[in-house]
């Protein structure tokens, strides 16, 4: 039994089938409308992310399963104290697969120990959110043909941000990949993933304050939210919430091949205005999820394509 | 010059920097063994200036735990005393994991509010001797 914790779970070959597995869904959406019939999901959600569960409950329907769970740790036993290793030996009693979001790092890895059913790390706390890195890299590979030989730009919140962290890390593994780190000073990329994963894997990057310096060099622009609930301190989320917005006026700066990826939710660091560019790819970027999400469950269920 | 007398029987873990014996005592739970143990502080070395040794009677090398001792210090050396010879030398190393030793401080880690949870701590970097916790990937820092 395999679970998806982390991206790197999964080998570049096993990435490269997955991917290759959700573009045929994504073409061929009726032939896998009933893989999963009588197969049922479980979505544990101790914090709320709508766009997350109804992604996996989306993904889960198209494939002719069931769902159930819960959408907040206020509403499960989690609020009568009951552990996470606890919960998932019950949930298996009741599903077939779980995914689970969790405020606390490592409860995905905790409740893998304990279950008896596949367990997918649907985002926990700062740490992973490998769902999230697998539908980027379906959007990139979708949108620009290739996963390698390209510079991404990471903007906003790269020291929070646990989904551009994931991202680096898997891009890594692709050759001739290059970073631009755009950020201020205060919410610049952790020393781990500057020492541990870039210069350790002889990756190029550079760390810019500066997001029209940066724009004209990117094949991806990756965006980001500064997310108020990962700070402490309220005056420093207000200082640097709008540090940088993107515009139809900056966006005369790029590429005409560069595309936009945002995990969302968006709140001000795309105008608006934006949305109208064959460049924004964010909400095609959602959709994309929904396909890998669908790849992710047949991949963990051992299910196939039917003949 | 202060005289311990040798031992027929036991352990000597040798080559302990300086002030790092009590440290190791607890560590291992030496405390909890019924039987002699002398810890030798500030002994002089050519090597080292001054160095801790710790010498434990009987048969107890199956006790030990000696990724603790990797962890804590992996340059101390394990004497194997039998018949009041030295029968093996073992070197420690650092090991790969180490279980209940440390106790991860980052506040969003499951470990925080999970009961009951081992303390798991993988060898990230050899070079920097940096561990980091198996569930939140936080760096140890070792204050």
């Amino acid at each position: 039994m395999r679970h998806m914790l982390d991206p790197l779970d999964f080998s570049v070959q096993e990435i490269d089938d997955l991917l290759a597995l959700a573009r045929d869904i994504e073409s061929h959406p009726d032939e896998y409308s009933h893989v999963c019939n009588g197969k049922k999901l479980a979505t544990l959600f101790y914090e709320p992310s709508t766009r997350t569960r109804l992604s996996f409950e989306a993904a889960m329907l198209n494939l002719g399963g069931n769902v159930l769970g819960f959408q907040s740790a206020a509403s499960s036993s989690a609020s009568k104290g009951e552990s996470v290793a606890d919960t998932i030996r019950v949930i298996s009693c009741y599903a077939d697969i779980a995914a689970i979001r969790h405020p606390k790092e490592g409860a995905p890895l905790v409740a893998s120990k304990f279950s008896g059913i596949p367990v997918i790390n649907a985002g926990d706390g700062g740490h992973q959110h490998p769902t999230q890195t697998l539908t980027d890299l379906m959007t990139i590979r979708s949108l620009s043909g290739r996963l390698e030989n390209m510079t991404v730009g990471l903007c906003g919140d790269l020291k929070f941000g646990r989904t551009v962290h994931s991202l680096i890390n898997a891009l890594v593994r692709y050759p001739g990949i290059r970073f631009v780190l755009i950020s201020p000073p205060e919410l610049s990329i952790p020393e781990y993933v500057r020492q541990d994963v870039l210069k350790a894997n002889n990756i190029e990057f550079r760390e810019v304050g500066d997001l029209d310096q940066a724009l004209p060099d990117l094949d991806i622009l990756y965006m980001t939210r500064v997310q108020k609930e990962r700070f402490f301190n309220e005056e420093d989320y207000i200082r640097l919430k709008d540090c940088y917005v993107l515009t139809n006026e900056k966006m005369k700066l790029a590429k005409k091949n560069m595309w936009i990826l945002h995990p969302l939710p968006r709140v001000n660091e795309i105008s608006v205005e934006v949305d109208s560019d064959p460049r924004a790819a964010y909400f095609k970027q959602v959709r994309y999820g929904m396909f890998v999400r669908m790849a992710l469950i047949m991949t963990l269920l051992e299910v196939k394509k039917p003949c | 010059m202060l005289s311990i007398s040798g031992l027929n029987e036991g352990i000597v873990l040798d080559h302990i920097r300086e002030g790092k014996s009590l440290d190791i005592y607890y560590h291992l739970g030496l405390d909890k063994l019924d039987c002699q143990i002398a810890i030798i502080k500030n002994a002089r070395s050519q090597k080292m200036g001054r160095k801790d040794i710790i010498k434990i009677e009987g048969n107890i090398i199956d006790k030990i735990d000696l990724d603790v001792l990797g962890y804590i210090d992996h340059n101390i050396t394990v004497d194997i005393i039998r018949d009041d010879k030295v029968v093996e030398k073992r070197k420690v190393s650092l090991p790969k994991k180490i279980t209940n030793v440390i106790k991860c401080k980052n506040p969003r880690c499951i470990t925080s509010i999970e009961q009951g949870l081992p303390h798991v701590f993988y060898l990230a970097d050899e070079k920097t001797e940096t561990y980091r916790c198996q569930y939140c990937d936080e760096k140890y820092d070792g204050n």
